[in-house]
């Protein structure tokens, strides 16, 4: 953490380098999905021929399979022959001025205490000041190139990293693996890559460079993370402002490695645009990840905020197949209006001595379902497994709903599974209580949210952990009354 | 509830009594500010305030105060956390600075001994596993904490043993002072020995049928509220 202190504090010292020049080139794939439109984009990603093979192979996989329909979710059908499979990232602007920006939008940025920079950077407005994304950038990668550390888009990767991609790619998560990522790994646009290489701990959560280079995600972003022996990293996934997209599916991969001794921390802040009020519009996120902890004593976890997007549809997991290896879920779901979540974890014992934690929080108000799917799996040779799951709901109002579905095989006898449940409410008698010694409504909503979802936000890196509370009280403005 | 007159002066304190059914939590929930009812005729000034315009929190940062008579619990939420939570806000409305960590720890520890609350109990979620006699002495711990103009105490004493009733009765006659008042609302007399009323008020089917003083209490507890109730029928006879 004192890192990043000292990089932010070199950068205000710095000079604003002026003016960079507007590229509006017309990248855009035809309408469609087929095996042209998948050529089109390796071609236009200049991409070798393995990857093309690659996602080629992912395609016709993908033309075999039949779309998921088992999830607590329901949505109308989504027409993949009418979307457009590949547009150019977001442009930046010199023209566009903070007063061209929803004030709205700007709103929400300031009561999450996004930076007014931040707010400009994230809305494609011409930062004037000191500090800026490239200048940032680079004294980011210097730092972490000296280490050997390599963080970079996907695409980068590819080019640079060729090898390390191909080892990895597809391991955790095969393209065979279920619809939507096999749909990804046909189309995906971009990502991240991190590769930490032995006994390095990296000295900085990958989370401020991420947000700093503000939210270019696309709708098929693939991510591959990789921490070789004893090594370490902390990845932060996400931003707590309201991202809204033309693109209505954002069915994203993300893979983990983690070596012997290694720890991989990833954490999630989505808060993808939600829907109106009444449903209409708002993000499918439906999404594959998932860690393998190959090596001995390794450790994966997940923790993630959910608060956007219409549907959620997402299981973290973990593979535990060196012995000792630890894998963590934490999450908060919280829904809303007609929001849906069907969302959880799968932790799959293999190795010797292996343990996992589930904590799963969800929040439903307004009219939205919010629903808890896990699987614990201990495979016949895991001899003394551990796992704790504990799923809680919290019911706000009479008119959400809130459903578990845990998963409980186990294949071996030494193992020693708990799992504790628990559904509660916020009544209006709690909230007059807190009303009548002077709190507001809406205070004494995210007093109690906070209370409830604690032990999730504690995990996440303090400065997001901050943004996210407020995130929080602010999904859930007005769900009660 | 049709004929609530009443007049609290700063530095008394009123007893409303009544049978079962009578309204008296009612009352309190209305001058507290429930959403659930509706006045349809009438006014309640506070300081020269009409707070039948306020919101519950805005009647609560004027300086009102209710002590529940079931407190709720909150899981989750320190007792702790609460107040301070409460406590600022209150604070900022009437334009004060917030109260630091330590500055609020101090302020706890000093309210702490007036009604005997044990700190174990505040980091605790509020009032949450705490039994029935922990649960009002907390209220009256917060009432010390947030230093009300007008203290309600709804059935404070309802499900008291002698020792914990004494104990908050003694909390809330330390907190007594000629720039406050308190409405205490109670079925019993037990109560009013202890905190003594200058004003007992009689709440009958909705209406204020009786006032006196603290001897009233003293012959409904001999006679029992059907002596009201026939002292009225006799009346329109």
């Amino acid at each position: 953490m004192s890192k990043d202190n000292e990089i932010l504090e070199e950068l205000t010292s710095r000079e604003y380098e002026h003016g960079w020049s507007v590229d509006y080139e017309a990248d855009e794939a035809p309408i469609g999905l087929n095996e042209n439109i998948i050529r089109w984009i390796s071609s236009k990603k200049e991409e070798p021929k393995w990857l093309l093979d690659w996602r080629l192979k992912a395609f016709e996989q993908w033309s075999k399979m039949d779309e998921p329909t088992w999830a607590n979710v329901h949505y109308p059908k989504i027409d993949l022959q009418s979307l457009r499979y590949y547009s150019a990232p977001k442009q930046k602007s010199k023209s566009k001025k903070i007063s061209d920006i929803d004030p709205e939008l700007l709103k929400i940025y300031e009561r999450l205490g996004i930076s007014l920079n931040e707010q400009k950077r994230l809305q494609g407005v011409a930062v004037d000041v000191v500090l800026d994304s490239v200048s940032v950038g680079t004294t980011f990668k210097d730092t972490l190139s000296k280490l050997g550390v390599i963080f970079c888009s996907f695409s980068e990767a590819v080019t640079e990293h060729p090898d390390l991609v191909k080892k990895y790619l597809g391991s955790v998560v095969p393209a065979t693996d279920n619809y939507y990522a096999a749909l990804n790994a046909a189309v995906f646009s971009d990502g991240s890559f991190c590769y930490i290489p032995k006994g390095v701990r990296c000295p900085m959560e990958l989370s401020t460079y991420f947000r700093i280079n503000a939210a270019n995600t696309g709708q098929f972003e693939r991510t591959l993370i990789v921490a070789e022996d004893q090594s370490y990293v902390s990845y932060l996934e996400g931003c707590t402002a309201p991202q809204r997209d033309e693109n209505q599916l954002h069915a994203a991969v993300v893979e983990i490695y983690a070596a012997k001794d290694a720890e991989v921390k990833y954490s999630t802040v989505q808060n993808w645009y939600p829907g109106d009020k009444n449903g209409k519009g708002g993000i499918y996120n439906f999404v594959t990840k998932r860690g393998i902890c190959a090596g001995d004593n390794s450790k994966i976890s997940w923790t993630q905020v959910e608060t956007g997007s219409a549907i959620t549809w997402k299981y973290p997991s973990c593979i535990l197949k060196g012995d000792n290896s630890i894998g963590e879920f934490y999450s908060v779901a919280v829904t809303n209006n007609y929001q849906q979540a069907d969302t959880g974890t799968k932790m799959i014992h293999i190795g010797k001595n292996t343990r996992s934690r589930i904590v799963s929080k969800g929040i439903s108000a307004g009219n939205s379902q919010n629903s808890y799917r896990g699987q614990v799996q201990v495979m016949k040779r895991a001899t003394n497994s551990r796992n704790f799951s504990q799923c809680d709901s919290l019911l706000m109002g009479d008119q959400c709903g809130a459903h578990t579905f845990p998963y409980i095989d186990i294949q071996n006898p030494s193992a020693k599974v708990e799992h504790e449940a628990t559904t509660s409410k916020i009544g209006e008698d709690q909230i007059f209580y807190c009303n009548q010694r002077g709190i507001s409504s809406e205070d004494a909503v995210a007093l109690i949210v906070n209370g409830y979802a604690k032990e999730v936000l504690n995990q996440l890196p303090m400065e997001f952990a901050v943004e996210a509370q407020k995130l929080l009280a602010l999904t859930l403005e007005g769900s009660v009354g | 509830m049709n004929g609530i007159n009443l007049e609290i002066k700063a530095g008394e304190v009123h007893a409303i009594m009544g049978p079962n059914g009578s309204g008296k939590s009612t009352l309190a929930s209305v001058l507290a500010g429930r959403e659930e009812y509706e006045v349809t005729e009438g006014s309640v000034t506070f300081k020269n305030k009409n707070i039948l315009e306020l919101s519950p929190e805005d009647r609560a940062r004027e300086g009102i105060f209710l002590a529940f008579q079931y407190p709720v619990e909150i899981p989750g939420v320190s007792s702790t956390n609460f107040l301070r939570t409460a406590v600022n806000q209150v604070r900022e409305y009437r334009g004060q600075s917030p109260l630091d960590a330590v500055k609020f720890l101090s302020l706890m520890k000093e309210k702490m001994k007036l009604v005997e609350i044990d700190q174990k109990l505040l980091s605790r979620a509020l009032n949450e596993g705490f039994s029935g006699g922990e649960k009002k002495k907390n209220e009256i711990f917060q009432m010390a904490m947030l230093d009300p103009t007008l203290s309600i105490l709804d059935e404070t004493d309802s499900g008291l043993d002698i020792d914990a009733l004494k104990v908050v009765a003694n909390g809330v006659n330390q907190l007594k002072s000629k720039d406050n008042a308190t409405i205490i609302v109670t079925h019993y007399q037990r109560l009013l020995d202890y905190i003594v009323p200058d004003f007992v008020h009689v709440l009958y089917n909705g209406k204020i049928v009786k006032s006196g003083t603290k001897e009233l209490a003293l012959e409904l507890e001999a006679k029992g509220y059907d002596w009201i109730k026939d002292e009225l029928s006799g009346a329109t006879v």
